[in-house]
């Protein structure tokens, strides 16, 4: 039998602001264990929650970027659990009334076409500290504890694990885009949680879920769902029921275990946070908001075909990361050719890039100089061969193209008297190959043309050469 | 002949600005006092004497180089649970031993930039759970007017301390009544301000959407120079209301004319005791005199405000009591795992009571339990507010008995929480409906134990209730009758 899956993600993720949500303490990563907190984010005895109001812009803001409703009022709940991670023992974050709903990011599946996963809503809450397990003793640090987070939760419909990985991904470049986060994986700015059921095709309703706790990486969650969806569809074939539970990845072994079934779950108590007053955003202030959305990576790949007549291709490439497809942008609007340009940057840029592993923003050379580069190739002022080697030095050094071509005289010699010296010394030194090609050997005159470029010592423009060539052999 | 730790605020205040006295002299006073009479009132659970001192100095030194900002100088007891940087702040409980307060409340930050000094930690109920500090985990506080009976609670050592000259004002908390009703039961005025008038940042949460700050004081007009120090918005506390501050003392004055004041004909009840319901109606008959009008009014939802109020106060409280877990401060008792851990440390460190409201809390928030019980509470919390609403279109404030009956013995009420929970029945509705209610003594049981009249007010109409709290005052004599601190009357048991 055929069995299809369904996977629902809630993804956590962490939202630029210098501040925790509820007090001063900076949200900057790395710094040594408890050095970035104070009484409220220790959950000290009569410290109390004040809102960071850039969460709730961002949050937002993400809101109107993925289409989703925004609540005009919401609130804080208080979320109760024991761990010794979470200083209060509760956790504020938004239980019926969340600051988002609805909504949906569009992925391109695996074999290219569209599906648009429907968000179900997004709420903001804060994050807890990090245990910590040393050989004798366990350690808690609260640098994270406070730390902005927005949830944003789907509906079940990826179908698998590819589909997941290209909703991350679509929901990575997106968020990137709208400087909501810094989206960086290694330091756990996005986290997820992982339902999924499988039922036979055909069937409408959905199977019994699981839910696979705190993945990390997107890599993870493919083995993981690939790995889950395997196992209920072989426990369902068997006969066993899936029960309802939580389950994680054990990344070494390449397996979900069990962590706590239906029955153990946590009743969370809910109950409205009193120590926060609720989340009142007028239409003028969503508005205000909304004027100042940034371009979706979608869009602008369609504006970059249309603006700089660039294949759908390229602009998929170039826009992956904001940052080059800044550069591109940048470079582009002053070269002569757009396409010369992406060529450039697919090519040459990224190449050395990830050669060196580096980020755009060090590359010396500017997208101004890169544009001299290219325009001196356009003009023919230089061939590509000479404008590589160009590239190297101005890759080591960054300066001026023209400047560089013009100090090392690597100018391309399009004066007719001077080639015309090198293709009669080329043609007198090879009669052989002369006479190939008069007997109707055309690649004779390649090998011709290239005697030339070396006498020249590779500055003759090569259009010149073959003109005077076949001139002088006709 | 009045010896300085007699003195209200004003006249310290006036004192010290006519160099009369120096702070050094206010405060060692004080101290005197304490040591005089702590022993058998046990208002204090610890007295840091030095710093008291040396900032009484600094408020002296400060004094003659020009300074005159009105508490200089004035020195103020502290509920147990208001933090105080450097500090121990237990609440009254075992979890919080050694616990030292990493910060300043903003109300003591308040009455510190007004140039107060901060003196001593106050016993009370233990997490402010408890109408006669019995619940407290380190020691009786008795009453100064009868040593075997309660002082009322929860903020019953700032009560005591007040009554016993032991403290010129002090500062407590309350959630359902626990100031006005110690204030009642000792003889002084209490005040609850209205729900964001005064920051509660750094106030230990019991019940959050109720707890409320406040002064206890020998006068309506020292509450009333409190009041305007600790109040304001907190950009630390968003529930802080974001309203001027009037200068509460300067509005002080005249007599009732034109003021209507509503009579809740639902608030005189079978087990009110006899004499209470004379001395409040004879207030009431006063308050007349003075040229207010009397009239009834109707509270009908009122008589679900204990059940609401021991739904909604025990649900906040079970989060709020979450943090105490032996992971970060105070106790700890080490267990196999976490979870056996919090389990030790919460059973060792918390008493009868705050256990009791904690399961209570988490029942009525249970998955199945939290609509029938704490979302049906907030419905009613809501009517309650309504009728204070609709009451207030009627009358200019409401005047209540602050309890059913006056302060009784130790061990009276203690094993019957029900009985003891009834003793805020006209306390708790003023929280519930976030509004603000005084208390001010309007004269002595045939036991020579002090009746409290409760003024009720609008939201952030604190200068109506003072007011009338303060022409009532000034017409009566109960301020001024002094309790004598004598020997034990019957055996109780010291820590």
């Amino acid at each position: 039998m055929n069995y299809v899956a369904n996977v629902g993600l809630e993804v956590h993720v962490q939202l630029r602001t210098k501040t925790k949500i509820f007090c001063g303490c900076p949200t900057t990563f790395g710094a040594p264990p408890n050095t970035h907190v104070c009484p409220v984010c220790l959950g000290y005895p009569g410290a109390m929650p004040a809102m960071n109001s850039e969460a709730i812009r961002l949050t937002v803001l993400s809101g109107l970027m993925l289409g989703c409703k925004i609540n005009p009022y919401s609130k804080m709940d208080r979320k109760n659990y024991y761990y010794p991670d979470m200083p209060k023992n509760y956790q504020i974050s938004q239980y019926d009334q969340p600051l988002c709903l609805g909504g949906g990011i569009e992925i391109t599946r695996p074999d290219g076409t569209k599906k648009t996963i429907r968000l179900t809503r997004i709420h903001i809450e804060e994050d807890v500290g990090k245990n910590m397990h040393f050989a004798a003793s366990s350690g808690i640090d609260f640098n994270r504890a406070g730390t902005p987070l927005m949830e944003i939760v789907t509906e079940p419909d990826m179908a698998g694990a590819d589909e997941a990985m290209a909703f991350l991904e679509a929901l990575k470049e997106i968020l990137a885009y709208g400087g909501i986060s810094d989206v960086n994986l290694e330091e756990g700015n996005m986290r997820c949680d992982v339902n999924s059921s499988v039922r036979p095709a055909g069937q409408e309703t959905l199977g019994t879920k699981t839910e696979l706790k705190n993945m990390n990486t997107f890599k993870g969650v493919h083995r993981a769902l690939s790995y889950e969806i395997a196992r209920q569809i072989a426990d369902v074939e068997k006969g066993t029921r899936i029960r309802q539970e939580t389950r994680r990845w054990d990344d070494l072994a390449g397996i979900t275990l069990t962590m706590r079934s239906k029955e153990e779950a946590h009743d969370y108590r809910y109950f409205p946070e009193p120590d926060l007053l609720p989340i009142v955003l007028s239409q003028a202030q969503i508005d205000e908001w909304a004027q100042v959305l940034p371009e979706l990576p979608e869009q602008r790949r369609a504006r970059m075909v249309r603006d700089y007549g660039i294949p759908e291709y390229d602009a998929g490439v170039l826009s992956a990361d904001q940052d080059i497809a800044n550069y591109f942008e940048a470079t582009a609007k002053l070269a002569q050719s757009a396409k010369a340009a992406s060529n450039w940057i697919m090519t040459t840029v990224l190449a050395k890039l990830t050669e060196l592993h580096l980020t755009i923003g060090e590359v010396k050379i500017t997208p101004a100089q890169l544009a001299g580069l290219i325009n001196l190739v356009e003009a023919k002022t230089i061939n590509i061969p000479t404008a590589k080697e160009v590239f190297e030095l101005m890759f080591a050094q960054g300066g001026d193209a023209a400047a560089i071509v013009q100090a090392k005289g690597l100018a391309q010699v399009s004066d007719t008297g001077a080639i015309e010296k090198f293709v009669d010394e080329a043609i007198a030194a090879n009669a052989k190959t002369v006479a190939d090609y008069k007997g109707g050997k055309e690649a004779a005159l390649k090998a011709l043309i290239g005697q030339v470029m070396k006498l020249s010592k590779g500055k003759a423009n090569p259009g010149l050469v073959n003109d005077l060539l076949k001139r002088k052999l006709s | 002949m009045t010896t300085l730790n007699q003195l209200t605020v004003a006249d310290a205040a006036a004192k010290l600005a006519n160099r009369e006295c120096s702070s050094e002299d206010l405060v060692a006073a004080v101290l005197a006092s304490i040591a005089q009479h702590d022993q058998q009132v046990g208002a204090y659970l610890t007295v840091d004497a030095e710093s008291a001192l040396a900032q009484s100095r600094a408020a002296d030194a400060a004094r003659a180089g020009g300074d005159i900002r009105p508490l200089l100088g004035i020195p103020v007891g502290m509920k147990d649970l208001l933090n105080v940087q450097g500090q121990p702040c237990t609440c009254a409980s075992k979890i919080l031993k050694g616990y030292v307060a990493p910060y300043d409340a903003t109300a003591v930050a308040k009455l510190r930039a007004a140039g107060a000094v901060i003196l001593g930690r106050l016993n009370m109920d233990e997490f402010a759970m408890g109408g006669s500090t019995e619940n407290s985990a380190y020691q009786q506080t008795r009453n100064p007017w009868d040593l075997s009976r309660v002082p009322g609670g929860s903020s019953g050592g700032s009560a005591a301390a007040v009554a016993a000259d032991e403290a010129l004002a002090t500062l407590g908390s309350d959630t359902g009544g626990s100031i006005r009703q110690p204030a009642g039961f000792c003889g002084c005025v209490g005040l609850k301000p209205t729900y964001g008038r005064v920051s509660r940042y750094g106030l230990t949460a019991f019940a959050s959407s109720l707890d409320q700050i406040g002064p206890l004081t020998k006068t309506v007009r020292d509450s009333a120079l409190l009041l305007g120090a600790i109040s304001g918005r907190d950009p630390h506390d968003s529930t802080s209301l974001d309203a001027p501050v009037p200068d509460y003392a300067a509005l002080l004055g005249g007599d009732l004319k034109g003021l209507r004041l509503g009579l809740p004909k639902e608030y005189f009840i079978d087990g009110l005791d006899a004499e209470v319901e004379a001395k409040v109606r004879a207030a009431v008959d006063q308050c007349r005199a003075l040229g207010a009008e009397i009239v009834e009014i109707s509270l009908p939802h009122s008589k679900y405000a204990v059940a609401v109020y021991y739904i909604i106060a025990t649900a906040e409280a079970s989060a709020n009591l979450a943090r105490f877990d032996g992971v970060r401060y105070g106790l700890r008792v080490d267990g196999e795992d976490p979870i056996d851990q919090y389990g030790k440390t919460r059973a060792a460190g918390f008493g009868q009571e705050v256990k009791r409201r904690i399961i209570l809390g988490t029942y009525v928030l249970s998955s199945g339990y939290h609509d029938a019980y704490y979302l049906r509470a907030q419905k009613v919390r809501t009517l309650i507010r309504r009728d204070f609403d609709t009451a207030f279109e009627k009358c200019d404030a409401i005047l209540t008995p602050v309890a059913p009956t006056a302060a009784y013995q130790f061990g009276e009420k203690i094993s019957d929480p029900l009985k003891m929970y009834l003793g805020d029945i006209f306390t708790i509705p003023v929280n519930l409906a976030g509004i603000c209610g005084v208390s001010v003594p309007c004269g002595f049981t045939s036991e020579k134990l002090p009746v409290g009249l409760h003024i009720v007010g609008p939201a952030l109409r604190e200068d109506v209730i003072l007011k009338i709290g303060h022409a009532y005052e000034q017409s009566t004599p109960w301020h001024k009758v002094k309790p004598e601190i004598r020997g034990q009357k019957s055996e109780v048991s010291g820590q």
